[in-house]
């Protein structure tokens, strides 16, 4: 073997050894690098009222209930399970329904999560507004909510 | 290889690199600016608003581009790296050093127009999710192969500790692409690099395709003129040398 060869290969050993070790890292701190869990994961994860937390889903068609000023209330769904969520504060411009959410607080003793703080999630899908209305009346997609559920 | 130089080998001799370098920038110049302008016109009279986003959409055309010039920026640095370590070449470790700034630039580039678009579609400037995060662990990699640099004298050493870093830093560049599909995050996925059809209908898509060329050639422009530089830097360095080592000698016969 040249020295050229021995150093390419002392190279490629490094980077698998350092890729399988920053793998491994990642894979074990799963639960810390998630920004959101999903109600699925709420209910496997058995998560205790009180825990600060963030919860991701959609914003379930037809949850959406205005309550006094700026109280609102709904429901965040990942399609199998539903998380019902309060929250008091200005919603973002992009929160609707059937579009992704992440809201940021404590699950209630009733199983309510009560949110500190709303964020829009937006999709990877970009169109002018006359293709999505085109696609609507079609019936070919739903808005929002369809497309992030494909994924 | 030694005894017959291929294109890469004779690309490594500093002298054909700034011959052939010297003809083609100006080229790739004018191709950068033609590129730009029909990119931007794209943008600003072509490109519809979004259905959701409204004209908000149009940070994209800035910020993916920019996106795209970080990761492969790094690919750059990690890759000249690389043969700077294997083959000992200097023009190895020239190519490597002159990318950091220009990456490090669009990889803040990225930061501020995503956090510009983040708040009024988000509601917030900035999260600490994966996306995000490990873009910021990509600019101050940069940031640190740049001090690196400057805080080593001898251009061999500085460069071999510099390669090493930035191998190891390349462990992040998968992760930065992979972060949406591995992790819950906040940012979206890919819109353009997926298995099916681009997520981005086409009166979006073709002004941001454009754009992301127009960038990459940038890019190019900005990295060789950097790279020609940094070569004269080195001989203007080497000729000083030579003066004081001249002048000693001659200080010395006189003695």
């Amino acid at each position: 073997m040249t020295r050229k060869q021995r150093r390419s290969v002392l190279i490629a050993t490094c980077v698998a050894v350092l890729g399988v070790a920053v793998g491994l890292v990642l894979f074990a701190l799963e639960d810390s690098i998630v920004f959101f869990y999903s109600p699925s994961d709420i209910a496997e994860k058995n998560i205790k009222p009180g825990q600060r937390i963030r919860i991701g889903g959609l914003v379930e068609e037809g949850s959406v209930k205005r309550g006094d000023g700026t109280q609102v209330q709904f429901a965040v769904t990942d399609t199998a399970k539903t998380l019902p969520v309060t929250y008091i504060g200005v919603l973002p411009d992009l929160f609707r329904e059937g579009q992704g959410v992440v809201a940021e607080g404590k699950l209630g003793g009733d199983g309510i999560f009560v949110a500190e703080s709303v964020l829009a999630k937006h999709d990877e899908n970009y169109m002018p507004p006359e293709v999505a209305e085109a696609l609507r009346k079609q019936g070919v997609w739903q808005g929002a909510g369809q497309a992030a559920k494909a994924n | 290889m030694a005894d017959t130089p291929g294109f890469f080998g004779r690309l490594a001799n500093p002298t054909f690199f700034l011959k052939l370098s010297g003809a083609v920038l100006p080229w790739l110049t004018g191709l950068t600016v033609i590129l730009m302008l029909v990119g931007l016109y794209l943008v600003f009279f072509f490109a519809p608003p979004d259905y959701q986003q409204g004209e908000t959409v149009k940070i994209m055309f800035i910020h993916a581009p920019s996106a795209w010039l970080a990761m492969m920026g790094y690919s750059i640095v990690t890759i000249a790296s690389i043969g700077s370590l294997i083959w000992r070449h200097p023009m190895a470790d020239v190519a490597a050093k002159a990318a950091l700034p220009i990456g490090a630039c669009f990889t803040l580039l990225a930061l501020i127009t995503g956090s510009l678009w983040g708040k009024p579609m988000w509601g917030t400037y900035w999260v600490w999710d994966a996306r995000l995060t490990s873009v910021l662990i990509l600019f101050f990699l940069y940031l640190g192969l740049m001090a690196l640099w400057q805080a080593i004298e001898e251009p061999s050493r500085a460069g071999r500790a510099a390669a090493i870093l930035a191998i190891v830093g390349s462990v992040n560049l998968p992760i930065i692409k992979f972060s949406v599909d591995w992790w819950h995050t906040l940012h979206q996925p890919a819109s353009l690099t997926r298995l099916d059809a681009p997520a981005i209908h086409p009166s979006i898509l073709i002004p941001l395709l454009v754009m992301m060329v127009a960038f990459t050639a940038l890019f190019f422009v900005l990295h060789l003129t950097a790279m020609r530089t940094e070569v004269l830097r080195r001989r203007v360095q080497a000729l000083r040398l030579t003066q004081v080592d001249a002048a000693r000698a001659g200080e010395g016969a006189r003695a």
